[in-house]
């Protein structure tokens, strides 16, 4: 019940807001809807952690403790991201950069997209999973091209191309996965359902689903972020709405390595073998590695904080990866700060880049003196996400290491010196922009620092004190993981 | 050794599939390479119409006129109104490198065939021995993607892609459930229109559909 409200809510806010949503109440029902979301989820969310795993309509729905936890962070993230949308797009518009009809196709498809993910993340079946996640990559194209510049349609065709190319191996890979199951599970649907191949996963025929695990890596992968597959991701946060970045960081990158992990599930029971995992912890640190060198080159602030995502993202494959009780719950604990964190930072970017007039660093200076929120919301926001205790990510970070030095030692240096450099790069670029000389304008709204505080206050009180119920659902996703 | 027919029959389709990969990876005309594609869906259709008749698989069926509907009819369709709306309809392209990417597109074939030669022996399906076919007409619309520099034939190239996807759907597993095809051909269609749209906004921002205007945004 509370799973149709789930997926119904932001299907009928799409096309809702499809028809009204240029008009001056559009924000106020894009937050609304995004709202009752939120709340179906946290009902859902409440229904698992009482009754266990639920199988709904004909199992084509499933939910346990792994999926349940990112809907309700997806759910929270896109809600908080729709109230900070309100004044942002408004002063977008005030400044000329967006037209009514372009704001209508903001609005449906921020529903849709919100849709689209629940769906990714609540099917039981692999093949709507894919399905889901193509639809993803077709609802934010359009708004990331959304202010039609040179640049951001460059940004928007090379997002298209390059996750619809992935996407397409991603596809081949859920073919050969449907091959080897039908064998054992016979033709029609069934064969397609995750609980149903979860069950006969160790039947399944190994060298197929090596190959079916390698496509959909690189598949998914693509949309994770993973280097060398990243080209297009730190274009697209830069030239779309800043809305959009948040909600692609934080959440879409989310989604899709929800799906590698589920297809690694799989394949680690049909195989018997660390192959799926040795993968994931070779793009993982590639990843890290690629984007904390790359982080100091960087001249736009939202490619920064882009490249910073690569090298999060690539953390938490390594993690999941490297498998076991505690790299697993660092994991999940990182992806939960990492998206409050990281969406967080988003919010205090775009209000700074408005005040401004400019992305470009070198010309944001001095926040803290024209205005202070913005400012401090910056300097938190970056230090928690530069691990700094006492903030989750430090948590989540040390528990990957700790668990690297235990079962990788020869990874750790390379985690390292990577994180070092980030934080050098990083800190070295946002303390010119809080602190120094101010050069800002006033905004025609006020802008909305209540979710950046929210956000960052949930991840310090992660890293605090992680509360019983939250451990435990932690542990059993792990323990479902492996 | 003596096939089936129907199993001879496939094995035909597949071979004009592979051919057709090849006349498109070749052809420099946009209006003759939409036309390609529409022959491409045909004979996926009948090669889909073949296998459901011979095995008895009636959702196959569906799945056949859903390919007919919409890579016969519907998407060539889109194409052609597209490029008369752009007038691109006689534009040739002119910097591809015929011979070499003939080459490069027969070391792919190998390659498939030996990706494709252990999944191959495990199949139980009538058109086992096609599969290597099929996941060569991906690697070609792969290659064709990379070596056109036109908007509209990248777009081609990523449609010839899934018809190979769906090609190897049909040939290893008789074709995946009707819930998926469905959202996949519901993804496709919403994908081909929404690089319509994009067309024009490409084309009102620099006066041309051509890709090398996208190649500013590099690391600097």
């Amino acid at each position: 019940m509370e799973l149709m409200f789930v997926l119904g809510v932001p299907f009928a806010g799409g096309i809702m807001l499809g028809f009204w949503g240029h008009r001056h109440f559009a924000p106020e029902l894009n937050s609304g809807m995004s709202l009752l979301t939120f709340l179906a989820a946290a009902g859902l969310t409440a229904r698992v952690i009482a009754d266990g795993p639920v199988l709904v309509w004909d199992g084509n729905f499933f939910v346990d403790s792994f999926n349940v936890f990112l809907v309700a962070l997806t759910a929270f993230v896109a809600f908080t991201t729709s109230l900070f949308s309100r004044p942002y797009m408004r002063i977008e518009l005030a400044h000329g950069r967006l037209t009514p009809n372009r704001l209508r196709l903001y609005h449906s498809m921020y529903q849709m997209f919100s849709f689209t993910m629940l769906l990714a993340l609540l099917t039981n079946n692999v093949g709507v999973l894919w399905v889901a996640m193509e639809a993803a990559t077709l609802t934010t194209v359009l708004l990331v091209s959304l202010y039609r510049t040179p640049a951001s349609l460059e940004a928007a065709w090379k997002y298209f191309i390059l996750c619809g190319v992935g996407l397409a191996q991603a596809l081949f890979g859920t073919i050969l996965l449907y091959f080897a199951a039908e064998k054992v599970l016979g033709p029609g649907g069934t064969a397609l359902l995750w609980t149903q191949l979860n069950e006969v996963k160790g039947g399944l025929e190994p060298t197929v689903l090596g190959l079916a695990f390698v496509f959909l890596l690189v598949g998914y992968g693509t949309k994770v972020g993973l280097a060398p597959l990243h080209n297009w991701l730190p274009d697209a946060h830069a030239e779309g709405p800043t809305p959009i970045s948040a909600v692609l960081s934080g959440l879409l990158l989310n989604v899709a390595l929800y799906a590698v992990v589920r297809a690694k599930v799989l394949v680690d029971g049909a195989l018997g073998t660390h192959f799926a995992g040795n993968l994931m912890m070779g793009f993982g640190l590639l990843s890290v590695v690629v984007a904390a060198f790359l982080l100091s080159r960087q001249k736009d602030i939202k490619r920064l904080f882009a490249y910073s995502s690569i090298e999060h993202m690539g953390l938490m494959t390594f993690a999941f990866g490297m498998g076991g009780a505690l790299a697993t719950f660092a994991g999940l604990l990182h992806m939960t700060v990492h998206s409050l964190t990281k969406s967080a930072i988003f919010f205090t970017v775009g209000h700074a880049a408005q005040k401004s007039g400019t992305q470009i660093m070198a010309d944001i200076r001095g926040l803290i003196g024209s205005n202070p929120t913005i400012g401090w919301g910056l300097m938190i926001g970056s230090l928690a996400i530069l691990g700094m205790p006492p903030f989750g990510v430090f948590a989540s970070e040390f528990m990957i290491l700790t668990a690297a030095m235990h079962q990788q030692p020869w990874a750790t240096p390379f985690l390292l010196v990577a994180l070092g450099v980030a934080f050098a790069a990083i800190f070295g670029k946002v303390q010119p922009m809080v602190f120094g000389e101010p050069s800002a304008k006033r905004l025609p709204h006020r802008p909305a620092l209540v979710p950046v505080f929210v956000h960052l206050a949930i991840v310090l009180l992660l890293g605090l004190y992680i509360p019983p119920y939250l451990a435990g659902w932690y542990r059993q996703a792990a323990q479902l993981i492996g | 050794m003596n096939l089936p027919f129907y199993a001879q029959l496939i094995n035909l389709c597949a071979a004009l599939l592979l051919l057709l990969a090849f006349a498109m990876l070749t052809q420099r005309r946009i209006l003759s390479l939409i036309n390609l594609f529409a022959l491409q869906g045909m004979v996926l259709v009948a090669s889909t119409l073949v296998i459901s008749y011979s095995t008895d698989q009636s959702h196959l069926y569906y799945s056949a006129l859903l390919t007919f509907v919409l890579k016969v009819l519907l998407l060539p369709w889109i194409l052609h109104r597209l490029i008369r709306a752009l007038k691109v309809r006689w534009d040739v392209e002119t910097v591809i490198n015929i011979p070499a990417t003939m080459l490069i597109g027969i070391v792919l074939v190998i390659f498939a065939f030996n990706l494709a030669a252990p999944i191959s022996e495990i199949a139980g399906t009538v058109t086992k021995s096609t599969l290597g076919i099929a996941t060569a007409c991906i690697l070609l619309a792969f290659l064709m993607m990379i070596t056109r520099r036109k908007a509209v034939s990248q777009v081609i190239g990523f449609l010839a892609m899934e018809n190979g996807l769906l090609f190897a759907a049909t040939s290893a597993t008789y074709g995946m459930p009707l819930v998926v095809e469905l959202g996949i051909a519901l993804d496709v269609l919403v994908g081909t229109l929404i690089f319509g749209v994009f067309f024009f906004h490409i084309r009102e921002t620099f006066e041309s559909l051509d890709i090398h205007h996208l190649e500013k945004l590099k690391e600097r």
